[in-house]
């Protein structure tokens, strides 16, 4: 394999890698003679060379393609370009963020929205991201993200790269199988994981049968809002069975979607009373579910009203989803993790992590096997299981730990091996089978990655045409990779060149995260968003993408004391000074600060930070925020520009005097 | 007073004079017409562009002047400047750009007017739009002048820059910033204008000249 260190071809240096590293001997002084004598000196080889030959970025190029991944546990959203794999950004999601504001002056009342019960929840587990799709494109428009813990689904706008929205799940309170959306992100879909009782309400885990409830959610997405629409959102109750990874059909299995599950068993666990551990209970079973759902017959289900309201909340029970048929189930190789749709529609790719195989499932026989009716039983809620070996298309044995598969645009198809620590390559059948050399539905390379790989992704892999080039394997231990940062370790997200046919498949970058655990990723290329660099008129208010008419203008700088006995102060921002500057209240007064950052400048930030007050916040270039605290605390406060906005930043300051009673 | 206005607009042609001589004739009223027509092109094109080169904008911050309007990164220049305590540039020749584009008509009207007269009267009428391009400078370099020697002793950075004359046309410095002053297509296709103006007042002496004194030699042997 290429990516070999014993290689003994080190100083064995073509022209092609001279190109390649752009490095075309100018007028300088420097030659290729340089570059061999500092891979001699850095004991670099000709495989590592051409991988920095790769994903080497001179100052100032910019990436092909931008990879959008959760954050696990930092309950952000991280945006890395590639090849360089540079991080580029986080954006604030379902955790307060200090450089954003987020949470401390900004966003506040769009995570106030996400609070389960009123109750702060400021952290989330973020898990799957889904960018916005037009006929089963990445259209660069939203991205959505799950909180795994909380069952939260948040909206990003990529015009300025801010969430939106959280909306919190009221039926259930995990949602692994979140979000992706429909082809035309008609809806974001989330699965609920964890089965509980509706609403999360107390029920003894000995009535997990009847009371414990799975459920999947569609979000209506309004595009033109830029919102999820709760209105015109509705759930459908599924068996308790740990419903997980979800994916929507398209093309040919346009109207339809994919949910795992890991609990058919439905173990209840139990150690402590010497029962089976979940681990055990859970994986009992040779074979899980895969639920197949016909979502715009449940669209026409929930719109004729058959829906019942549940904590306020319109849920398709499962006996109106078995009489309306929209809900089918087949086995899957047990404790499943992916189940991914292939570009054209027509496969379906589940992997067990507990089989070394891939299966492959085929739409056109799932489709029929329903017409027909070609079940096998049916399980023990009456939901009609489909006949295994009616809509199975083919087994691959790829290795061990099989978890999630992506797609390139050349009929190859790539899944991460957990156990292994490898991305195996795949040859597809049918359609796509004369675009690789390999014979059809064969195993044609195995890399090791570093290690125990969760997710990949593939640039563009799950959408509808693939670009392939680039796949991240987003791995779960680094364990040697990187220099020990003490018990806690960066996760390592590796990039892999796969636009070479058959066994050359380096890994060619690795990327230590240590700030997060990405688990799902999408890469997207980059031409297709249309980022704002500043905001388009000064007065903007991110929240509502306007203009807020009562926004602070120049010339317009006050301090407004209210017959309610409440304050209001206007005030803007703009290299090197706050006005107004002297701010005089009295304790225990109810503020609204609102501030213009009036600036027009590309990156012409300005901070706003007031001390004691736990305040804080990010004003990019005419936005407009306000600020809502009370003035508990008596003093003398100088607030500031938290941004080294200019040579004088130091100085754009200004003193907070709350008077006290 | 009907003499005076003859004397004013000088000797008429017979249409069968100018269709004999029609270079001799045609001439400098075809010049007149082409320095209208530049003019008038130039009401909508550049008059002036200021550069502000500096690392963190590698993009440059760019100013153009058209006859009546500023248009371009003004207002981040306008920020920059208060630091050195320069007045905001929307103050500098606000009544110059209001009453621009008339001054251009009144031009226009007044060349016209030129290509019926043919008397020495014409140059009268030519020579203000021949200087324009020359007054557009000078004033632009006074104003320059004005507010860099104009500086707020009061703005942050006022220890750190001595009034200074910005430079109107080339390469010029403050701070961290290069200047580069150049005129605009406006600017330009005005001096052009001049030059075929002098053009036609050239072939306009030519032309009518010997006319002029034909007639005043006959009105002197009339009297006689």
């Amino acid at each position: 394999m290429i990516q070999s260190r014993t290689s003994h071809k080190r100083f064995t240096l073509s022209a092609a890698i001279l190109a390649a590293c752009g490095l075309a001997a100018p007028a300088g002084a420097q030659s290729m003679r340089d570059v061999e004598s500092v891979a001699k000196e850095r004991g670099l080889t000709t495989a590592d060379l051409v991988a920095a030959a790769k994903t080497y970025l001179p100052s100032g190029q910019k990436d092909e393609y931008l990879m959008f991944a959760s954050s696990g546990h930092a309950g952000q959203v991280f945006v890395i370009g590639l090849p360089s794999m540079r991080l580029l950004r986080s954006i604030a999601v379902f955790t307060p963020e200090p450089w954003q504001g987020w949470g401390f002056g900004v966003g506040n009342e769009i995570l106030a929205e996400g609070f389960p019960s009123g109750k702060a929840n400021l952290w989330g587990d973020t898990h799957h991201p889904a960018l916005s799709e037009t006929a089963g494109d990445y259209d660069g428009q939203f991205l959505f993200i799950n909180d795994k813990i909380n069952a939260r689904v948040a909206v990003i706008d990529l015009r300025d790269w801010e969430t939106k929205q959280i909306v919190k799940n009221p039926l259930t309170l995990s949602d692994h199988g979140g979000t992706f959306v429909t082809p035309n992100t008609e809806y974001i879909i989330e699965g609920g994981q964890y089965a509980v009782p509706w609403g999360s309400d107390y029920a003894p885990i000995s009535e997990y049968k009847e009371k414990y409830k799975g459920s999947v959610t569609l979000w209506k997405f309004d595009r033109d809002r830029g919102r999820i629409d709760k209105e015109r959102s509705f759930a459908i109750e599924l068996p308790p069975y740990w419903q997980d990874l979800s994916d929507a059909g398209k093309l040919a299995s346009d109207g339809y979607f994919f949910m795992n599950s890991l609990n058919t068993e439905l173990a209840t666990g139990g150690i402590q009373d010497k029962k089976p551990p979940f681990e055990a209970g859970a994986s009992m079973n040779a074979t899980d579910f895969l639920h197949i759902i016909d979502w715009r017959k449940a669209e026409r289900i929930y719109e004729a009203g058959k829906v019942e309201m549940i904590k306020g909340f319109p849920v398709i029970t499962l006996k109106t989803a078995l009489d309306e048929g929209l809900l089918h189930v087949t086995p899957e190789p047990r404790s499943p993790h992916g189940v991914d749709v292939a570009p054209k529609g027509d496969f379906i790719v589940v992997s067990g992590k507990l089989d070394p195989h891939v299966t492959i499932y085929s739409m056109s026989k799932i489709k029929s096997a329903i017409a027909n009716k070609t079940y096998s039983g049916t399980d023990e809620f009456g939901v009609p299981i489909l006949d295994f070996d009616s809509v199975v298309e083919s087994r691959i044995e790829v290795g061990l730990g099989p978890l999630h598969t992506q797609f390139g645009p050349d009929g190859y198809a790539y899944t991460s091996l957990y156990l292994d620590s490898a991305v195996a390559r795949w040859t597809m059948g049918g359609s796509y089978g004369s675009a690789t050399p390999e014979p059809d539905w064969t195993l044609v390379q195995k890399t090791p990655v570093h290690y125990n790989v969760g997710h990949i992704a593939v640039a563009e892999g799950d959408t509808v045409s693939p670009d392939g080039k680039y796949l991240v394997s987003l791995n779960k231990w680094s364990v040697d990779r990187f220099y020990p940062t003490g018990p806690l370790l960066p996760q390592n997200l590796q990039l892999l060149d796969i636009g070479s046919q058959g066994t050359e498949m380096p890994v060619i970058y690795d990327s230590p995260m240590g700030v997060g655990e990405p688990h799902y990723a999408q890469i997207v290329k980059a031409d297709k968003l249309d980022p704002w660099t500043t905001y388009p008129q000064v007065g903007w208010d991110p929240h509502v993408q306007n203009i807020e008419p009562m926004a602070p203008k120049p010339k317009m700088e006050r301090v407004q004391r209210n017959d309610d006995g409440s304050v209001d102060i206007y005030m803007t921002a703009i290299r090197s000074h706050f006005n107004p500057e002297h701010i005089y209240l009295k304790q225990g007064d109810k503020v609204r600060w609102h501030i213009t950052n009036t600036e027009r400048a590309v990156d012409a930030t300005h901070g706003f930070a007031v001390p004691m007050y736990n305040i804080t916040a990010s004003l990019e270039p005419g936005e407009t925020v306000t600020i809502e605290f009370e003035a508990d605390t008596s003093g003398t406060f100088p607030f500031y520009c938290s941004e080294f906005c200019s040579a004088l930043h130091l100085e754009m300051m200004g003193y907070l005097m709350v008077e006290p009673n | 007073m009907r003499s005076l206005i003859a004397r004013f607009m000088g000797p008429r042609v017979s249409r069968d004079e100018v269709s004999r001589h029609s270079i001799r004739y045609g001439t400098p009223g075809f010049l007149l017409l082409v320095a209208r027509v530049l003019l008038l092109v130039s009401l909508f094109l550049p008059y002036w562009h200021m550069e502000l080169q500096a690392p963190q904008y590698p993009d440059g911050l760019h100013m153009t002047a058209y006859l009546n309007a500023l248009t371009g990164d003004v207002a981040e220049i306008d920020g920059l400047n208060h630091y050195i305590g320069m007045r905001s540039l929307y103050e500098a020749a606000s009544i110059e750009r209001t009453v621009g584009v008339f001054v251009m008509i009144a031009f226009v009207v007044m060349l016209e007017l030129a290509a019926t007269i043919h008397t020495r009267w014409t140059a009268l009428l030519v020579a203000p739009v021949v200087l324009f391009p020359v007054v557009f400078l000078l004033d632009l370099h006074l104003w320059m002048r004005h507010f860099g020697l104009n500086l707020d002793p009061n703005a942050p950075l006022s220890n750190a820059v001595k009034p200074f004359v910005p430079t109107a046309l080339g390469r010029g410095g403050i701070g961290q910033f290069v200047t580069i002053a150049t005129p605009g297509a406006g600017l330009i296709l005005a001096g052009v204008a001049s030059v075929v103006l002098i053009l036609a007042l050239y072939f306009h002496r030519r032309a009518y000249l010997p006319l002029v004194k034909r007639q005043h030699d006959e009105s002197s042997h009339a009297s006689a």
